[in-house]
C-alpha cells in the first residue's frame, strides 16, 4: 500500500508538472490531504459492507449502526456453506484461470507471430484485432448464446470461458512489450539457429515475466468479474460463479426482509481473490501500466 | 576457413538504396574492416553477409557455396553486436552454451570442453556464473566474444563492438581483439565508423560511402594514396586539406601560391587505386589535397629549394604531442600540424612549406584521385633508402 501511495503522489506530482517536488518527502500537506480524500472515497463502501457482513441483520439506518456486530462468522459460514458460496467461488476461480491461462497462450502466439513473422499484411491484422476492442462483449451475447447451443456446451466451463479467450488488449500489451526487446537478441538467436519455440520458451517468455504477470492479474480480475455472461448461458445453480451467485444470496428473502448481511459477506468473499493478488503482484502490475512511461 | 565473395551485392529498402552492387572478395583468414560513415550501408552490407537481411540482387558466396538465399543458421557464421546482444536472464555460461544447445550439433562434454577454452582464451572463466547486468560493458563484450568463438564458425561478423566501451576500454578490447584474430586466424569482418579501429585493426579495409565501395586497400595504403576525396578525406585527423587549384604546364597554381607538382615516373592511372591518368601538361581545374602533418614551418626544413606558402594563423590548438593551426591560405581555410610548442601566435602570419612527395590532386567534378606525387613503387623504394640512411 505504502508503495501504491508513493507512487500516486508521484504521479500526481508528475501531473501537475511539477517536478522539483516530484520527492517521496516533499509533497504537502494539501496532497496528503487530498490523497486521503480519494483513498477514503475508494474504501468507504468496502469498509461498510464489511461491518455489515459482522451484522445479524444488516439494516443500516444511522451512523451509529456502523460498529462492527458479532455475528461474522455465523453470517460468513451460513454464505459458504448453506448457500454453497464456496461452490460458487470455486467455479469462478476455475474459470477465471482458464480464461487467463488460454488468454496467455492465443495471446503470446498471436503477438510473437506478429512482432517476428513475416506476415502479409500483418500490420492490417493487428489493426483488425484492435479493432475487435470496439464491440462491446454484450453485443455478441445473441449469436454466442446460439452458437454455444448448438455446440452443446451451455451449463458448461466450455460456454463461459472460451469465447473470453481471445484478447486484443493482451495481444497490444504484449506486442508492445516484444517490440521493445532489442533486436540484436531476436538476430543472435536466428544465427545461432535457436528454433521458434526453444527461443519463445527460453527467451522471450522470461525476457517478458513481468509483463506477463501483470497482464495476467488485470485479465483475471476481468474474468473474475464476469456477471451478465454466466447469468444467461448457466442455469444450473451448481456450475454457476460467484457474481451471480451473489444475486441468489440476494434473492433469498427471509420473511419479507432482505438479508443484507450475508449479501455484504458474499461481496466481501468475492473480493478477497483479486485484492490478495493485487497485493502480492503489485510491483509487475505497476510495471505493466508503466510502459508508457519507458 | 573461409573465403567470403560478394557479387554485384544489392540491397532496398523501399525507394531507399543502402547497398549499390558491390564487389569484394574477403580472403581466407583475413581481418577485414567496413568503415564508412552513417548510413553509408555497411551495417547492412554485414547483415546480409550473416543471411539477417534478404538481398535484392547479386550474390554471396562462402567458399564457392552461394549461400545467398541461405538461413543465417545454416551459415556457420558467428556475429557480435554493438550492444552485445546476451540474454539478461542468462548467466554467461548459459549465454555463451545456448546457441550451440539448441544447434544439437555437439555433444554435452563437447560444449562444456569449449566453453572451457573459450573462457580462458578471454580471460572470462570468472563471469561465467554471473548474469549480465552483473558485468561492466567490456566483461559482457568479452562474454559476447565468448559465444561467438566457441562456435567455431567460419567467419566473425562483427558490427562496431568496441562502440559502446569507453575510450579506455575501447583501445585495449582492440588490442584483444587483435590478439584473438592472430590467435584463431578466422576469417573476420568488422564494421565500425572509427578510423582509427579501421586502421589499427584491419589488414585490409574497405572504405564505403552511400551504399558503394570507394577504395579496399591496406591501411597505410588508404592513407597514402587515397583514390578519391572522400576516401582521403574520411582517413586520417585532422583531415587532409583540400585547396582548389589550377594545373599548368605541371605545376599547381592557387592565388596564395604556385607549386611544382614532381613528375611521376608511375602515373597513378596504373597504381591500385584506378584513378585516371590526366595528363599534367593540360590546364585544368582540381583540388590539391596536403595532409596537415606534410606541411612544415620552415625551420624544420630550411635549406630545401620549396617554394614558401604564406598562411595566416587563426586558431592554434595545442594537442600536447603536436600543435594544429587553423590558418588560411588566401582565400582558403587549412590545417597545418607543427612540432609541440612551436612559438606561433594567433594572428601571426607563417610561411610554410611542405613535404614533396606527399602531394595528391583530384578532379575538381568527380573527385577521383589522378595524381600522387609518389607512386606505390617509389614508396617501397623510398623507404628501404630512407632505411639504409
Amino acid at each position: 500500500m505504502v508503495e501504491l501511495l508513493q507512487y500516486a503522489k508521484r504521479r500526481a506530482g508528475a501531473l501537475r508538472g511539477d517536478h522539483a517536488t516530484e520527492t517521496t518527502h516533499g509533497a504537502s500537506a494539501g496532497t496528503h490531504l487530498q490523497l486521503w480524500l480519494l483513498v477514503f472515497a475508494v474504501v468507504f463502501p468496502i469498509a461498510v459492507a464489511l461491518i455489515v457482513s459482522t451484522k445479524e441483520t444488516g439494516v443500516v439506518t444511522s451512523l451509529g449502526d456502523l460498529v462492527p456486530g458479532s455475528y461474522a462468522v455465523e453470517n460468513y459460514r451460513e454464505a459458504l456453506v448453506d448457500y454453497r458460496f464456496g461452490r460458487f467461488m470455486w467455479n469462478s476461480l476455475a474459470m477465471s484461470l482458464v480464461i487467463v491461462v488460454g488468454k496467455l497462450i492465443v495471446s503470446v502466439f498471436a503477438a510473437m507471430a506478429i512482432v517476428y513473422y513475416r506476415v502479409p499484411y500483418k500490420d492490417l491484422v493487428f489493426l483488425f484485432i484492435l479493432f475487435t476492442l470496439l464491440l462491446p462483449v454484450p453485443v455478441r451475447f445473441i449469436p454466442l448464446f446460439q452458437l454455444m447451443n448448438d455446440l452443446g456446451w451451455s451449463n458448461t466451463i466450455l460456454a463461459i470461458t472460451v469465447p473470453y479467450i481471445a484478447s486484443a488488449t493482451t495481444v497490444f500489451i504484449l506486442r508492445q512489450h516484444f517490440l521493445s526487446i532489442p533486436t540484436s537478441i531476436v538476430e543472435t538467436a536466428k544465427i545461432d539457429g535457436v528454433g521458434p519455440l526453444r527461443f519463445m520458451l527460453f527467451v522471450l517468455l522470461p525476457m517478458s515475466k513481468g509483463v506477463l504477470v501483470g497482464v495476467s492479474i488485470i485479465m483475471f480480475v476481468y474474468a473474475w468479474n464476469q456477471y451478465l455472461w454466466p447469468l444467461i448461458i448457466i442455469d444450473s445453480e451448481a456450475n454457476q460463479v460467484a457474481q451471480v451467485g451473489l444475486q441468489l444470496l440476494q434473492g433469498d428473502v427471509q420473511g419479507g426482509q432482505l438479508s443484507w448481511s450475508l449479501v455484504m459477506a458474499g461481496s466481501t468473499l468475492t473480493l478477497l481473490p483479486p485484492l490478495l493478488l493485487m497485493i502480492v503482484f503489485r510491483k509487475p502490475l505497476l510495471e505493466t501500466f508503466s510502459i508508457q512511461q519507458k | 576457413m573461409t573465403t567470403v565473395t560478394l557479387q554485384n551485392l544489392r540491397k532496398e529498402f523501399g525507394d531507399v538504396v543502402a547497398v549499390k552492387g558491390i564487389d569484394l572478395e574477403i580472403e581466407d583468414g583475413e581481418f577485414l574492416v567496413i568503415v564508412g560513415p552513417s548510413g553509408c550501408g555497411k551495417s547492412t552490407t554485414l547483415r546480409l553477409l550473416a543471411g539477417l537481411e534478404a538481398t535484392t540482387g547479386g550474390r554471396i558466396e562462402m567458399d564457392e557455396r552461394d549461400v545467398t538465399g541461405v538461413e543465417p543458421k545454416d551459415r556457420n557464421v558467428a556475429m557480435v553486436f554493438q550492444n552485445y546482444a546476451l540474454y539478461p536472464h542468462m548467466t554467461g555460461r548459459r549465454n555463451i552454451t545456448f546457441g550451440m544447445k539448441s544447434s544439437g550439433d555437439f555433444t554435452d562434454e563437447e560444449i562444456e570442453r569449449r566453453v572451457e577454452d573459450a573462457a580462458e582464451t578471454l580471460d572470462i572463466v570468472d563471469l561465467l556464473d554471473r548474469k549480465p547486468e552483473a558485468m561492466s560493458g567490456g566483461e559482457r563484450q568479452r562474454v559476447a566474444l565468448g559465444r561467438a568463438i566457441v562456435r567455431d564458425p567460419d567467419a566473425f561478423l562483427m558490427d562496431e563492438p568496441l562502440s559502446n566501451l569507453d575510450a579506455k576500454l575501447r583501445i585495449q578490447m582492440r588490442a584483444e581483439l587483435a590478439r584473438l584474430h592472430s590467435a584463431l586466424e578466422t576469417t573476420t569482418v568488422y564494421v565500425t565508423h572509427d578510423q582509427t579501429e579501421a586502421m589499427t585493426l584491419g589488414e585490409r579495409v574497405v572504405v564505403m560511402n552511400d551504399g558503394q565501395i570507394m577504395q579496399v586497400d591496406e591501411p597505410q595504403a588508404l592513407y597514402d594514396f587515397p583514390a578519391n576525396r572522400f576516401v582521403a578525406e574520411f582517413i586520417g585527423d585532422p583531415a587532409m586539406n583540400m585547396i582548389p587549384v589550377d594545373i599548368e604546364d605541371g605545376r599547381a597554381v592557387h592565388d596564395a601560391f604556385t607549386l611544382p607538382l614532381p613528375s611521376v615516373d608511375e602515373p597513378a592511372s596504373t597504381d591500385r587505386n584506378g584513378a585516371g591518368d590526366a595528363p599534367l601538361g593540360d590546364t585544368q581545374r582540381a583540388v590539391l589535397g596536403i595532409r596537415p602533418e606534410d606541411f612544415h614551418l620552415p625551420d624544420a626544413r630550411s635549406d630545401d629549394g620549396l617554394p614558401r606558402i604564406d598562411a595566416e594563423v587563426n586558431v592554434r590548438e595545442p594537442l600536447g604531442d603536436s600543435l594544429l593551426l587553423h590558418c588560411s591560405i588566401g582565400a582558403t581555410s587549412c590545417n597545418i600540424q607543427a612540432a609541440p610548442r612551436t612559438a606561433v601566435r594567433a594572428g601571426e602570419t607563417v610561411s610554410v612549406t611542405y613535404d614533396p612527395a606527399r602531394l595528391h590532386l583530384f578532379d575538381a567534378e568527380t573527385g577521383d584521385a589522378f595524381y600522387h606525387s609518389e607512386s606505390h613503387h617509389s614508396t617501397d623504394e623510398q623507404v628501404l633508402s630512407r632505411a639504409s640512411k
